[in-house]
């Protein structure tokens, strides 16, 4: 089986990956930013030691400082760990599943941040999976909580359920017609945030949005992911709806056979030249122009940014070599 | 004139800020000044002002803060290091600073209760305290039947009976 970043899922001609994300801390010890690396390590140990007597989800256990610096900006650009998380190894683990669709950072923001990532649109099976492991931690460790505050966690902006989901979706139509930033105050609005997903000097690039709840306190799991799941499936309708209109024009055919003949043909290929032509690609799969599963299209947006690119090439090349060696491997695979 | 933020000093800040064209002045103590961001005229506003978070909490209210001052006992953070570094110490910090930091919540959030999952466990307490609560008004009604009744000796004994279960529920309150 694929892994839950190249596989397709649900709603896939719009929905890229599903995952939900909880923050748990354990009573008895104060939270990371008050702890030194001595004691986050003797933390991450104990976690550890606790979890590995059942292991009941097979996770492998890996201290952060064991990693070059570029895996781990690699797991980052894959969504598999916080870009953040990626920055500073100092007293920080993971707990990863071979799929790597379970993940847990250690003394991130909090003591432990569960994630499940799924392909597509899977919003319910990713809640359920996490839930059930959070009970299964919970048999082991004693979650800070307050019954009127909920999960505690450090930064006030979790409090409550603890709990982020999200959905990352392509919108090349409604960013085409100009609609995104009137949806994002829309959606703003109702208590969640649309953002992009890759960030260049001349803002969003690729077309590429996360869509997650930002209200944690007051408001259950389940209706939380109510919200985000109708939200979700409206902004699939309007989508498709826009590329409906797009797909009539001449010149997006156009633009499509261009952005493929720029990847099929290129030699030297920059991250955001290969993203803003793979946005393209996508469509023209998607809508059935272009014979190209899906599948190479997520492959090549998660391992051929700049971090991945080292980690294939198992060195750190400077910015010409890394153009050179995407435009190889985009050749090879489309 | 004393410090209108904790008001057991001499005040020897004077603060004005303008925010949205409405002027707000304070006068505090060098210690208060200092714990709010204003404690060095030259180097300019504290971090407060910089830290997204700690935007959060600046509310017009400085009164909420006070320089001296609650201590966490847990992790040793006062309110001002985490309004400074919008992050908080340990679970404790939020019983120590409740009240405080109530209306940053629910500027944060919109609501201050939590809804959804509670830890198996807890739920288990929680579950017990409901039992034992349903069972001291089952007795509170016996016990007016027993007085409607004329069985006195009865109606002492469960009166006795209810009072003890109160205090004991008090005391696991405390």
């Amino acid at each position: 089986m694929s892994k839950w970043y190249i596989g397709a899922g649900e709603q896939n001609d719009v929905v890229i990956s599903t995952r939900v994300r909880l923050a748990r801390n354990i009573s008895e010890y104060p939270f990371p930013c008050k702890l030194n690396t001595k004691s986050r390590t003797e933390l991450n140990n104990l976690i550890e030691s606790t979890v590995m007597k059942d292991n009941k989800y097979n996770l492998r256990f890996v201290e952060m400082k064991t990693m070059a610096r570029f895996e781990a900006a690699s797991m980052a650009e894959k969504h598999i760990i916080s870009p953040e998380f990626a920055s500073d190894a100092d007293g920080r683990a993971i707990l990863i599943s071979t799929d790597e669709d379970i993940c847990i950072m250690l003394c991130e923001e909090d003591h432990i941040r569960l994630q499940v990532m799924r392909p597509g649109y899977a919003l319910d099976e990713a809640y359920e999976l996490a839930n059930e492991i959070d009970d299964n931690l919970n048999e082991k460790f004693d979650f800070a909580f307050d019954n009127n505050l909920g999960y505690l966690t450090q930064c006030p902006t979790n409090l409550g359920t603890g709990m982020r989901a999200s959905v990352m979706l392509h919108l090349p139509a409604l960013t085409i017609s100009g609609q995104i930033s009137k949806l994002q105050t829309t959606i703003s609005r109702l208590g969640l945030t649309l953002r992009g997903a890759f960030s260049e000097s001349n803002g969003t690039v690729g077309d590429i949005y996360q869509l997650s709840n930002q209200i944690t306190l007051g408001i259950s799991e389940k209706s939380a992911i109510e919200n985000l799941k109708s939200i979700t499936l409206q902004l699939c309708a309007q989508e498709r709806q826009a590329r409906e209109e797009l797909l009539k024009s001449m010149d997006t055919d156009d633009a499509i056979f261009r952005a493929y003949g720029i990847l099929k043909y290129a030699r030297v290929l920059s991250t955001e030249e290969m993203l803003r032509n793979l946005s393209l690609v996508r469509l023209g799969s998607v809508s059935k122009k272009l014979d190209l599963p899906l599948e190479t299209i997520n492959e090549l947006m998660v391992s051929l940014q700049p971090a991945s690119i080292n980690v294939n090439a198992g060195q750190k090349l400077n910015k010409f070599d890394r153009d050179v060696e995407r435009a190889k491997k985009v050749r090879e695979m489309i | 004139m004393l410090c209108q933020n904790c008001g057991k000093y001499e005040a020897t800040t004077h603060v004005k800020r303008i925010i949205n064209g409405e002027a707000t002045e304070n006068h505090l103590c060098s210690d208060c000044a200092k714990a709010l961001g204003y404690g060095d005229a030259f180097s300019g506003f504290g971090n407060i002002f910089s830290d997204f978070f700690g935007s959060f909490f600046n509310g017009p209210d400085l009164g909420a803060l006070s320089a001296h001052t609650l201590r966490c006992e847990k992790c040793g953070s006062t309110f001002s290091d985490i309004v400074e570094n919008g992050k908080v110490g340990c679970s404790d910090c939020y019983k120590t600073f409740y009240d405080k930091l109530l209306p940053s919540l629910r500027r944060l959030h919109g609501k201050t209760k939590h809804e959804g999952k509670i830890p198996n466990i807890i739920q288990a307490e929680l579950s017990t305290e409901d039992k034992e609560i349903n069972e001291i008004e089952k007795m509170e009604q016996e016990l007016k039947n027993a007085i409607d009744a004329q069985e006195f000796e009865k109606a002492a004994q469960l009166r006795d009976k209810i009072k003890e279960m109160k205090d004991k529920e008090a005391e696991n309150n405390e």
